[in-house]
C-alpha cells in the first residue's frame, strides 16, 4: 500500500496577501482596544465614585 | 498520489479585506437600525448616562451586524444565485463560511452581555430574542418557507427601537409598542416593491416571495391594504399623545404620498413601466421611514424646548 505523501509546503505569501494581513490584524488590534475601552468606561460611568467602595 | 489544493485555502486566508468583513454585518441595514434605535432611546422618559446611551447603541448596532453575518452564513447558496447578492463575500469567495459563522455568534454574544452590563437585562434580552428572531425564525425558517415570510420577518428590523427605549426604561409600555408597529407595518410593501422588480432573481434563487407565489396582482392589492395599515399607524403616536403637531403635519402629507404611490402601482399594468412604479415606490418607502422617525424626533424636541 502507497504510503500518505507528505503534506506540501504552504505557498509563499504574495505581497498583497501579506499586505491584507496585516491590515487585517491592525484592525483587529484596534476592536480589541475598543473593547477595552468601553469596558472601562462601561464600570466607571455604570458604578461612578462606587466602584472604589469595597468595604472588607 | 492524492492532489491537495492547498491554493483555493490559501486564497481564502489571503484573500479577506477588513471591508469583507464590514460587509457580512450589512452596514446599510446597520444604519437603519442605528438610526431608528437612537431615536427609541432619545424619545424614552427619563434619562441615561451618554456615554451608557453611545454604548447601548452601539451593541444594538454590533447585534444588529451579527445576525446579518449570521444571515449571510446561512444564505450563502441564495445569495450566489442572485444578482443583488453574488458579490457578497461569501459567494464571492472572499470568506469563508465558518468565518462568517464565528464573526457572526461573537458579535451576538458580545452584544448582547455588553448591552445588559450597561443597561438592563430586559434590553439585553429584547437584543437577543431580535438576532434570533431575524437569524433562526427568518432566515433559516420563514424565508424559504412561505411568502409571508416578510411580513412575520419584519418584526427583527421592528425591534430596535424597543430595545433603544427599554434600554433607558427598563420596561415596556405603549409607546414602544407603537414604534414597533410602525416598522413592522413598514416591512411588507417596503420588501414587495422590491420583489415585484427583483421577481426573476427570487425565482432563480426559489424564494416563495410574494409576487412569485401569489402573483403580481395580488401583491400589488396587498401592498396597498399593508400602505393603509402603515398610515392609520403613523397616527397612534398622535392619538397616545407621545407626537403633536409637527409630526402630525409630516405623517399626513409623507402617508398621502405613500399612499397614492401604491395605489398607482395597483394601476399600473404594463411590465415594464410596473417595475418603474415598483422600484420609485422601493426608494420612496425607505426615505418614508426615515422621514416618519425623524419627524418624531423632531416633535420630540420642539415640544421639550417648548417652541410648540
Amino acid at each position: 500500500m502507497a504510503q500518505d505523501p507528505a503534506p506540501l509546503p504552504p505557498a509563499p505569501l504574495t505581497e498583497e496577501a501579506r499586505r491584507r494581513r496585516r491590515r487585517n490584524a491592525v484592525a483587529l488590534a484596534l476592536v480589541l482596544a475598543a473593547l477595552v475601552l468601553i469596558f472601562y468606561a462601561l464600570t466607571i460611568f455604570k458604578m461612578g465614585p462606587a466602584v472604589l467602595d469595597r468595604p472588607i | 498520489m492524492a492532489y491537495v489544493d492547498h491554493s483555493r485555502e490559501f486564497a481564502v486566508a489571503g484573500g479577506a479585506r477588513v471591508e469583507d468583513y464590514v460587509a457580512l454585518l450589512k452596514p446599510r441595514v446597520m444604519s437603519l437600525v442605528v438610526f431608528t434605535a437612537i431615536i427609541g432611546l432619545l424619545l424614552a422618559p427619563g434619562g441615561i448616562h451618554p456615554v451608557l446611551g453611545v454604548i447601548a447603541i452601539l451593541c444594538i448596532a454590533v447585534g444588529a451586524g451579527g445576525s446579518g453575518a449570521l444571515n449571510m452564513w446561512y444564505d450563502a447558496d441564495i445569495d450566489a444565485v442572485m444578482s443583488r447578492t453574488a458579490n457578497r463575500p461569501i459567494p464571492a469567495g472572499r470568506v469563508t463560511r465558518s468565518d462568517a459563522l464565528t464573526l457572526g455568534l461573537l458579535c451576538s454574544v458580545f452584544s448582547v452581555a455588553t448591552l445588559g452590563l450597561a443597561t438592563n437585562w430586559l434590553a439585553a434580552g429584547l437584543l437577543a430574542f431580535t438576532i434570533f428572531f431575524y437569524a433562526v425564525i427568518y432566515t433559516m425558517w420563514l424565508k424559504r418557507s412561505t411568502p409571508q415570510n416578510i411580513v412575520i420577518g419584519g418584526a427583527a428590523g421592528a425591534f430596535p427601537p424597543m430595545v433603544g427605549w427599554v434600554a433607558v426604561t427598563g420596561d415596556i409600555t405603549l409607546a414602544p409598542i407603537v414604534l414597533f408597529l410602525i416598522i413592522f407595518l413598514w416591512t411588507p410593501p417596503h420588501f414587495w416593491a422590491l420583489a415585484l422588480y427583483k421577481k426573476g432573481d427570487y425565482g432563480a434563487a426559489g424564494i416563495p416571495m410574494l409576487p412569485n407565489v401569489a402573483g403580481e396582482q395580488s401583491t400589488k392589492v396587498q401592498i396597498v391594504v399593508y400602505s393603509v395599515l402603515l398610515v392609520g399607524s403613523t397616527v397612534l403616536p398622535l392619538a397616545i399623545g407621545m407626537s403633536g403637531v409637527i409630526y402630525g403635519a409630516v405623517a399626513a402629507i409623507s402617508g398621502l404620498s405613500l399612499l397614492l404611490l401604491a395605489l398607482r402601482l395597483l394601476r399600473t399594468a404594463e411590465p415594464v413601466a410596473m417595475k418603474r412604479v415598483a422600484r420609485s415606490l422601493f426608494v420612496y418607502s425607505s426615505s418614508y421611514l426615515f422621514v416618519i422617525f425623524l419627524a418624531l424626533m423632531t416633535d420630540h424636541v420642539a415640544r421639550a424646548m417648548g417652541w410648540v
